[in-house]
């Protein structure tokens, strides 16, 4: 039973930090009808700006996390401004290449910079320790992992304020319910399309920062987990937000499960699952749902599949 | 005064839409643009607000000016800001959001009025004030053009542009729009109406120009273009026994493109 808590919460935080990176994809996809390839790779910049700025600059840890996020909040909407704005009318599956050439190139310079051995990341909790736990009843919970868990939900109320109350959040609704309509009430599409990336961009790296931090090392490889959102957005459905988060919380609970559980798992079917099972296990969930419900759990029937 | 001179537009780099359309609304008048499907009202419409764009279309010849303003190939918020509000064809209200978000939506280029302006609204369309809270998509049909209106006149606008209000209402409920247009026309908006349903349109209109595949083929004020014998026999569906023409390409005596500068 303990193992279970314990798989249950690993699962639950891995599952929030996943879904920032979700939203984003979801937030451009809704508004621009093209799914951004890039997010991951942002996921890392924003690890990599944050690791630079604290680590090999010295920077204090939380203006370097800050500064970090805006700066690739920033650099995300650069990309829209030159890459994709050019784009806008040609054909979803071009803009969707372009998105992957976009993450080839993030990830050949974040590669190049990060070289072969692990960066780390700056210690947000520098009395506890960065490996710093806590002991509930025998379930061991990193700092980071409560504290990714925390900034996903705090981050998750804000912008569902920022989309109700405020008057660009609801213009982004508008835009991407109805973007003709939308510029005959004298929206300004590009700024919101500016201001989409610009959010996606940060949602990025926080989930970069709480995937990387988690190990507290940033390798060529981050990006890999913060790949994992995608089949969270698929299995939710890649237009709906709250299909996001609950695809999210699925995916990283498999993966927390199967981490925990791979052993029981291969004497019930009787071979090897091999190792790192758990993380592959996502994809053949999205690979099943996607069987039973091709627009995932809660997107619209009519959008398009990837 | 809202004026389009010898205005061309083409889709797509290829398809001819306007061929050189020319008319005036004179401020505080009801105008209004009638003609059948495809002769090009909604493209008048649409270059003037600026969102020819969105959908491939190209303004080549001629120039559109508001109160002297020139404001060809203006960005559509910037027209929204100098005065001129439209009701897209169909209504296109954001059905997933409430009525309250659709009104503000309108008033985005002018929040701070926003309050008082969804006062104003709400009055105007009381009907829309029991529903306020709600998704705007579980409005009927009446209510939703009501709220197209409502939101059109959240940004305080000087000229309302009207594509087609009276699309796919009961007939008691076109009567209501009617009165509706009347109403917020003799609150000092100047109405351009485009419409199919001729009969109202002329009915509250004081002026009427008729187009025919991007050309306008006649205009005249609209009592008098209710008795004309042409007008009333293709548009208000009143034709004299034996004939059978269906378009002013068969009238001969009528000289077909109208050139304003002449």
């Amino acid at each position: 039973m303990i193992i279970f808590l314990q798989a249950t919460a690993e699962g639950l935080a891995l599952g929030a930090v996943y879904s920032l990176v979700a939203i984003g994809f979801v937030l451009i996809y809704k508004a621009m009808d093209v799914l951004s390839f890039a997010q991951p790779a942002l996921a890392v910049v924003g690890a990599a700006f944050i690791s630079a700025l604290a680590v090999d600059r010295g920077v204090p840890f939380w203006i370097a996390f800050i500064v970090g996020i805006v700066l690739t909040g920033i650099l995300s909407l650069i990309i829209e401004r030159t890459f994709l704005r050019p784009m806008v009318g040609e054909p979803v599956f071009s803009v969707a290449i372009l998105t992957i050439g976009i993450d080839i190139l993030l990830r050949t310079v974040l590669d190049n910079w990060i070289g072969l051995n692990p960066r780390y990341l700056g210690d947000p909790f520098p009395s506890f320790g960065n490996f710093g736990s806590i002991n509930i009843g025998g379930v061991v919970l990193k700092y980071l992992e409560i504290s990714a868990f925390l900034t996903a939900v705090v981050v998750i109320i804000l912008l569902s304020i920022f989309f109700k109350k405020s008057k660009y959040g609801v213009a982004m609704r508008a835009t991407s319910f109805d973007q003709e309509a939308a510029l005959a009430q004298g929206i300004d599409v590009g700024k919101i399309f500016a201001l989409v990336w610009f959010i996606a961009g940060m949602l990025a790296s926080f989930a970069g920062f709480f995937i990387t931090g988690g190990f507290n090392t940033l390798t060529q490889f981050s990006f890999i987990s913060a790949l994992r959102a995608l089949p969270a957005v698929v299995i939710g459905g890649l237009d709906s937000i709250p299909g996001a988060v609950v695809g999210s919380l699925i995916i990283g609970l498999t993966q927390g499960y199967v981490a925990y559980f791979q052993a029981d798992m291969e004497s019930l079917v009787g071979f090897p699952l091999g190792s790192g099972f758990s993380l592959v296990a996502p994809y053949l969930i999205m690979f099943v749902i996607l069987l039973v419900k091709p627009d995932g759990l809660f997107g619209t029937e009519e959008v398009e599949r990837v | 005064m809202l004026s389009v001179q010898n205005l061309e537009v083409v889709y797509q780099d290829v398809i001819l839409v306007l061929r050189g359309v020319s008319f005036e609304i004179p401020k505080g008048e009801i105008v209004s643009l009638l003609g059948s499907n495809g002769s090009g009202k909604t493209t008048v419409i649409r270059s003037i607000t600026g969102l020819l764009d969105i959908q491939n279309g190209d303004i080549t010849k001629g120039t559109i000016s508001v109160d002297g303003e020139d404001i060809t190939n203006e960005k559509p918020s910037k027209i929204v800001e100098k005065g001129i509000a439209q009701v897209l064809e169909g209504r296109r209200i954001f059905a997933e959001l409430s009525v309250v978000e659709n009104l503000r939506l309108g008033g985005h280029t002018n929040s701070k009025d926003i309050p008082e302006n969804i006062d104003r609204v709400l009055d105007l369309f009381p009907i829309l004030k029991e529903r306020s809270k709600g998704e705007a998509g579980y409005l009927s049909g009446g209510e939703q053009q009501m709220l197209a209106i409502g939101r059109a006149l959240m940004s305080n606008p000087n000229y309302l542009l009207l594509d087609e209000p009276s699309l796919g209402l009961a007939p008691k409920l076109v009567d209501q729009i009617a009165e509706l247009i009347t109403e917020i026309n003799s609150q000092g908006v100047t109405v351009l109406l485009v419409e199919q349903n001729a009969n109202m349109a002329l009915n509250v209109s004081s002026h009427g120009y008729i187009m025919e595949t991007g050309n306008i083929v006649m205009d005249n004020p609209s009592d008098e273009l209710l008795q004309d014998q042409d007008v009333r026999e293709f548009y208000l569906g009143l034709n004299p026994e034996g004939t059978n023409r269906k378009s002013f390409k068969d009238v001969k005596h009528y000289k077909r493109k109208k050139r304003w500068l002449s």
